[in-house]
C-alpha cells in the first residue's frame, strides 16, 4: 500500500513549515475553506472515520453533537497521551511531522466550529514538546493558525499542555480534569463533553491519529479514503507492533489486515525462528489471542467477535520463551501503579491480583488463587466509574482462559518454569 | 519558602496566558519549577501554589498524582528504564538488574555521589526499538548490557 499516514517518514526536515509545505502539506486547508465547514463535516461522516484512540467512536457523529450546541468558544483536543502500554504509533507526528498533526486539527476545528485547540501532550515525549512549539509558532506565523486564517472568518488558537506521567489522563474526561489544572479523574457523564467539556464549553477530544486522517480524507475525498481499509472500520492505520519479533516496529497498512499478516509478513515472523505462543492485539488492556486467532482481521469487528479489542493497535507478541504468568502479572502491576484510587473494587482489586500473581510466579501460589483471580475480576467488572478497571482483568480473564494450564503448572511445580521472578517495586 | 527565578515566573506567565483560567497552568508551572531545581520539595511546590493562585494542599496534590514530578531529590542523571510488557519481553529486567549491580543502588534509589537516580518506568512509547531507556530527556534503544556500560561511561 502506498503510505499515506506516514508518507514523510523518512523526509528530512519535514518538520519545518516550508519543507512540510513543499511537500503537499497545508492543501487541505484551501480545499475545506472552499467546501465550507458544513460539507467538510459531511465528508468525514461519509467516509465512516472512527476515533483511532481505543474506543473507536465515529468521528463524525461526535463531531456533529457538538455543532449542534449553541455555545462558545468551542474547543477541540488532541489525545496525544499516548498511554497504552506497548503503543508507539502518534510518536511520530509528535516529534517528526508535527504539522501533519496540526493541519488535521484546523480542518477538524473548521468543521466543529472550534476556535480554540490544546494538543494533551504525555509528559514522556519531551522532544515532541519542543518539536510541537516550534511548529505551532511556525503555523502562527504562515496565518495557518491565529485570526482570520488564509483569510478567511475562521480563527483558532492551538498550544500544547504538557502531562506528567499519568495513564487515566489520556482518558477524555480525565484529560479535561487535568487541563484545567485539576487531578485528572474520570467525570461521570453526562453532561456529555459535546455541551459541558473544557472549561465548561462543548469539546471535542480526538486521537491524534484520528486528526491525521481528516486532511487526507478532505484531501482525496470520503470515496478514496475509505475505500482503504474494511467496510467497518475503514482507513489506513499506523500498527505499532512489538515483542519478539524479527522487525518490530511501525506500519502503516489498511484496516482489516490479519494478525497473521501483521506479524509474519510484516513483522517478519517470530523472533529466532521460534513458535508464536500469545499476542495482544490492541494494548496492554486488550484480552490477549493465541495461535489460532492469526486469521481474524485487525478490525472492530473482528476483534470483539473473538473476544478480544483493536484499542490502540498496538501488537505485542510473545514467543514460546515469554511466560504468560510473568506477562499477566507485569500488566497487572501497571493497572495497579495508574488506578487513580477512587473506586474501591480498581485500587483494592489491582493491588490484590498483584500480589497473587507475583505469589503465583514466584513458587507461592495456592490451588484456590485463579478462582480468587476470577472472583475479583468479576467485582471489578461493572463496579468501577472508568474503563480503566475494565482493562485491567482482560489480561487476567483471556490469560486465565487461554493459558490456565502455565498457571497450574507454576503453582503445582512451586516457581517459574522460565526461571523468572516478580518482583516488587521500590 | 523559596523564591521562583525571574525567568521562571516569565515562564509560567507565558503558559498561563494559553488558558482562560490560569489554574490550567498550574502543570507547566510545576515543570518550569522542576526545570530550576531539579526537584519539587513541599516549599517549592508551594510557591508554585502561590504564583498560580491555588492552595497548597491542591499543588502538592497535583505533584503527587504524577510520575514525572519528583518529589524526591534525584541524581544528576535520572535513568529511567521501562518494564512494561514489549521491554521486559526483550530482556528489560536483566538490564534493571545490570544497572542496579552497576550503579551499586537498588531501583528508586539515587548514587552516594548524586549522579545516578534509577528508575523503574510504565512504557516510554519506544516499543519497536525494545528495551528502551530514558535518561533526562534523552532516548536510549536496543538496549544491552554493554550498550548501557558505555552510555554511563559517556555521562560526566
Ligand atoms: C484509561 C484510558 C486511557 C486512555 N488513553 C488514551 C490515550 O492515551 N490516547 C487516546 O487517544 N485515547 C485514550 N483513551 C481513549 C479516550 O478516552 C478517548 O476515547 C479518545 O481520546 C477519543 O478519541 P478518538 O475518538 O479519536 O479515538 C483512553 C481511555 C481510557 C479509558
Ligand atoms: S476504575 Fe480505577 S482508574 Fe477508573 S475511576 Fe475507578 S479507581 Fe479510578
Amino acid at each position: 500500500m502506498e503510505k499515506i499516514l506516514l508518507k514523510n517518514a523518512d523526509v528530512p526536515n519535514i518538520n519545518d513549515i516550508d519543507v512540510y509545505i513543499a511537500n503537499g502539506g497545508y492543501k487541505s486547508l484551501d480545499k475545506a475553506f472552499q467546501m465550507g465547514s458544513t460539507a467538510v463535516l459531511e465528508e468525514v461522516k461519509r467516509s465512516g472515520l472512527r476515533g483511532r484512540g481505543g474506543a473507536w467512536f465515529p468521528a463524525g457523529m461526535k463531531w456533529q453533537f457538538c455543532v449542534e450546541v449553541n455555545k462558545f468558544p468551542k474547543y477541540l483536543i488532541a489525545n496525544a497521551d499516548e498511554g497504552e502500554p506497548a503503543t508507539f504509533k502518534d510518536r511520530p507526528f509528535l516529534e517528526k511531522d508535527p504539522h501533519q498533526l496540526i493541519e488535521g486539527m484546523i480542518v477538524s476545528a473548521y468543521a466543529i466550529g472550534a476556535s480554540k485547540g490544546y494538543i494533551y501532550l504525555r509528559g514522556e515525549y519531551p522532544q515532541g514538546y519542543k518539536v510541537l512549539n516550534a511548529a505551532i509558532d511556525q503555523a502562527y506565523k504562515k496565518n495557518m493558525l491565529g485570526n482570520n486564517i488564509k483569510g478567511t472568518d475562521f480563527s483558532f488558537d492551538l498550544a500544547v499542555h504538557r502531562g506528567a506521567g499519568a495513564y487515566i489522563c489520556g482518558e477524555a474526561s480525565a484529560l479535561i480534569e487535568s487541563l484545567e489544572g485539576k487531578r485528572g479523574q474520570f467525570r461521570v457523564r453526562p453532561p456529555y463533553m459535546a455541551t459541558h467539556g473544557a472549561f465548561g464549553m462543548p469539546t471535542v477530544v480526538n486521537n491524534v491519529e484520528t486528526l491525521v486522517n481528516v486532511s487526507h480524507i478532505i484531501n482525496g475525498g470520503a470515496d478514496w479514503w475509505s475505500s482503504i481499509g474494511s467496510k467497518d472500520s475503514p482507513g489506513p492505520k499506523v500498527f505499532g507492533i512489538s515483542g519478539h519479533l524479527q522487525r518490530p516496529g511501525l506500519y502503516e497498512l489498511p484496516m482489516g489486515v490479519t494478525l497473521r499478516e501483521l506479524i509474519y509478513e510484516h513483522g517478519g515472523g517470530i523472533k529466532d525462528g521460534k513458535e508464536l505462543k500469545a499476542v495482544i492485539p490492541g494494548g496492554v488492556s486488550t484480552a490477549m489471542l493465541t495461535p489460532e486467532h492469526l486469521d481474524i482481521k485487525m478490525d472492530v469487528k473482528s476483534l470483539q467477535s473473538a473476544g478480544s479489542a483493536i484499542g490502540s493497535g498496538a501488537t505485542t507478541v510473545m514467543s514460546e520463551d515469554a511466560c504468560v504468568v510473568h506477562m499477566v502479572w507485569r500488566a497487572m502491576a501497571f493497572f495497579y501503579h495508574e488506578s487513580c484510587g477512587r473506586c474501591t473494587p480498581c485500587r483494592e482489586g489491582t493491588d490484590w491480583m498483584v500480589k497473587i500473581l507475583a505469589r503465583i510466579e514466584n513458587g507461592e501460589g495456592r490451588t484456590e488463587d485463579l478462582k480468587i483471580l476470577e472472583d475479583v475480576c468479576h467485582t471489578i467488572h461493572n463496579n468501577c466509574f472508568c474503563p480503566l478497571g475494565e482493562g485491567a482483568v482482560n489480561p487476567v480473564l483471556s490469560g486465565l482462559k487461554y493459558f490456565r494450564q502455565d498457571f497450574e503448572e507454576h503453582i503445582r511445580t512451586r516457581g517459574c518454569p522460565k526461571g523468572l521472578r516478580a518482583r516488587a517495586r521500590h | 519558602m523559596v523564591t521562583l527565578s525571574e525567568n521562571t515566573l516569565q515562564e509560567i506567565e507565558k503558559a498561563a496566558s494559553k488558558y482562560v483560567d490560569r489554574k490550567s497552568a498550574l502543570m507547566a508551572a510545576l515543570w518550569a519549577a522542576q526545570a530550576e531545581f531539579g526537584q519539587l520539595s513541599p516549599d517549592v511546590i508551594e510557591a508554585v501554589a502561590e504564583v498560580i493562585g491555588v492552595s497548597n494542599a491542591k499543588a502538592q496534590g497535583l505533584a503527587t498524582y504524577h510520575s514525572l514530578y519528583w518529589k524526591k531529590s534525584v541524581g544528576k542523571y535520572v535513568v529511567m528504564l521501562c518494564t512494561n510488557i514489549a521491554c521486559t519481553l526483550m530482556g528489560a529486567e536483566t538490564l534493571l538488574e545490570h544497572l542496579e549491580k552497576k550503579l551499586g543502588i537498588h531501583e528508586g534509589e539515587t548514587t552516594p555521589d548524586g549522579m545516578f537516580t534509577l528508575q523503574e518506568v510504565e512504557c516510554i512509547g519506544s516499543c519497536g526499538n525494545a528495551p528502551a531507556m530514558v535518561i533526562n530527556e534523552t532516548f536510549y534503544y536496543d538496549l544491552t548490557a554493554e550498550k548501557i556500560d558505555g552510555i554511563l561511561g559517556s555521562l560526566k
